[in-house]
């Protein structure tokens, strides 16, 4: 146990070396409530991670201590090797985004975005060159002069974005930065936050609850519950290669089958009874487009999921009241936690 | 029932305006019928006089420091109740309001019984050749008393409404917490401020009680325009009390004329 954390730290801090992020150890409680439970990550420099988990997790909590908007009871944040615990994050170099915008209401889409750089004193050239370079990259360009309160939700974050990116953070924190848009903006904003990060490559770490963006965004994926991470790898990995139950469940739909849980789609629909394959009634049809998707109840009462292709499913002619026979594939078993 | 809806509603309006009417409109416009009623002369000599223009200036002075001292201590007092979390803050933030419950006369009692000759602390000032009580150093305390709240009260809830996101992304692009306070906290709370300070410079702009209890009323000296009127009705000259009283009417219109722009600045901001 205690060797294996010293490797994770030891790991981390090589990380933190080549210019990303450790976190080591890390504790935060609010009254009674322990929010991180001893959190240890590396974030290579460069990398595009998402930390993903319910809500409770830890995993706003966690960003805001990198950010140092939060304060750790205990455990250590390094920032391209450096020791930043105690930073405030006036001198931390982060940039932060926030899910509600966090926008200064009464300055200008300029003003705000120019304003890392007044701060820090810049010529008056210099801060609109910027500022409209920036405003280019977050297609905000002639914009300029409104005010965030005539703005739409998509355009406010962007330009919140922009005014993160101004002061050339070593670090890109975003809190669940696309949570208070709707579906189609969002998914127009995680494609477009992957280009930026393309273009600008600063180390940017996000948080989400939705396992779909960090599976479409992110590089690397650290799965929260509970204040601990339950796993970190890439999507496949995560997919393909889950931890436990908990990741399981939580990067796709999962079956229960007894103590197996296998995936909607790696569930074969047979019409024809063969060996051991299991009786069950088709409750419901629904398609979704390409996929289609198949509800069934087992003769034991036990309901599931199939996911199948649209050609599939007609080719075969599924339909609700059908009786058919399921083989599981590739299921999992984990060992109770 | 289109009717009714109708009958109802500018039943309502007449209510709500005869009220207004009977109670405030009427009797301040017959006030300034009778100002005027002798001509533009009794009036105008009345507030041209030496101990009329003495009470203005004093009343000036009374309000000028009274609330600029309670803006400062006001924002700083709601900061600390909408941002900080300690014991007793549930105190400090009932002790605010004092002012509101307790009556001017009191308030004024209360000052003597610290500041006069044999209060508390009264007897150490006047040796210190910097009397408090029947003096202006008393009549500004009684207005900084009773005009505390105001500022406090207004700005509290807009403070609670643009939570501290903005304060904190002002602090990771590289601001310092006085930096933010000026550029980022202020500029978001300036009309809930603005109309505190308002509602403060009218209530101390009227004060009487607590002000006359202090003051001890000497002519020319330690009488502000609310005593001013009060002092010249007694002495039957009614038309420099009625003169004296359209300048502080004037004076708080002005005021809540203000008001009521910041209002709507609020509300579009």
């Amino acid at each position: 146990m205690t060797a294996a954390l010293t490797e994770a730290s030891k790991r981390s801090q090589d990380v933190a070396a080549a210019g990303g992020i450790a976190v080591e150890g890390v504790e935060k409680r609010f009254g009674t409530f322990e929010a991180l439970k001893g959190v240890s990550l590396g974030v290579p420099n460069g990398s595009l991670t998402a930390l993903l988990g319910p809500s409770g997790s830890g995993k706003s909590t966690l960003l805001r201590v990198i950010a140092g908007l939060e304060a750790p009871d205990a455990g250590r944040v390094l920032i391209a090797g450096e020791d930043a615990t105690r930073v405030t994050p006036q001198k931390r170099g982060v940039g932060f985004v926030f899910q509600h915008y966090a926008a200064f209401k009464h300055m200008t889409v300029e003003k705000n975005v120019g304003f890392g750089l007044k701060i820090r004193k810049r010529g008056k050239d210099e801060i609109a060159a910027k500022v409209d370079e920036l405003l280019k990259l977050v297609h905000l360009h002639g914009f300029a002069h409104r005010y965030p309160s005539e703005l739409s939700g998509g355009q406010r974050q962007r330009m919140a974005l922009a005014r993160a990116l101004a002061v050339e953070p070593e670090v890109l924190l975003l809190d669940e930065p696309f949570g208070a848009l709707d579906a189609t903006v969002r998914k127009e904003l995680r494609t477009w936050l992957r280009r930026l990060h393309e273009d600008v490559h600063v180390t940017t770490i996000f948080v989400t609850h939705d396992q779909e963006e960090a599976m479409d965004v992110a590089e690397q994926i650290v799965v929260m519950n509970d204040g601990r991470i339950e796993q970190i790898g890439t999507p496949r990995d995560l997919y393909e290669e889950p931890a436990n139950e908990f990741v399981m469940g939580f990067v796709g739909e999962v079956n229960k089958l007894g103590d197996d849980l296998v995936r909607p789609h790696d569930i074969q629909i047979l019409t024809e009874p063969d060996g051991n394959a299991q009786e069950g009634q088709i409750e419901r049809v629904a398609h979704l487009g390409f996929e289609v998707r198949v509800e069934l109840v087992l003769d034991d009462g036990r309901r599931l999921a199939v996911q199948t292709t649209r050609q599939d499913a007609e080719e075969r002619e599924l339909e609700s009241g059908q009786i058919v026979y399921l083989r599981p594939d590739r299921e999992r078993r984990f060992a109770e936690a | 029932m289109r009717g009714e809806g109708r009958l109802q509603r500018y039943g309502l309006r007449v209510v709500a305006l005869g009220y207004l009417a009977a109670l405030l409109v009427i009797p301040v416009a017959i006030i300034f019928v009778r100002t005027f009623e002798e001509g533009l002369g009794p009036p105008l000599d009345a507030i041209t006089s030496a101990d009329g223009q003495h009470a203005f200036w004093l009343t000036i002075v009374c309000v000028g420091i009274a609330v600029p001292l309670n803006t400062i201590f006001g924002v700083l007092a709601a900061l600390v109740l909408v941002r900080q979390k300690f014991h007793g803050k549930a105190i400090l933030n009932t002790i605010i309001d004092l002012p509101f419950a307790i009556s001017p006369v009191v308030i004024g009692l209360s000052l003597l019984l610290v500041y006069g000759r044999n209060g508390w602390v009264g007897q150490s000032f006047i040796d210190a050749g910097f009397p408090i009580i029947f003096s202006t150093p008393g009549m500004v305390l009684a207005t900084v008393f009773v005009s505390l709240p105001f500022v406090v009260r207004e700005t509290m809830p807009v403070l609670q409404e643009i939570g501290d996101e903005q304060e904190q992304a002002a602090s990771t692009l590289g601001a310092s917490p006085w930096q933010t306070f000026w550029r980022v906290t202020l500029p978001a709370i300036r009309w809930g401020v603005a109309y505190g300070v308002v509602l403060a410079t009218a209530r101390a702009l009227g004060e009487f009680g607590a002000v006359s209890v202090v003051a001890g009323r000497i002519s020319g000296e330690t009488e502000t325009l609310p005593l001013f009127v009060e002092n010249e009705f007694t002495n039957f000259n009614l038309a420099g009390a009625y003169a004296a009283a359209i300048v502080l009417a004037l004076l708080a219109l002005v005021v809540l004329f203000s008001m009521n722009l910041f209002k709507r600045k609020e509300r579009e901001a």
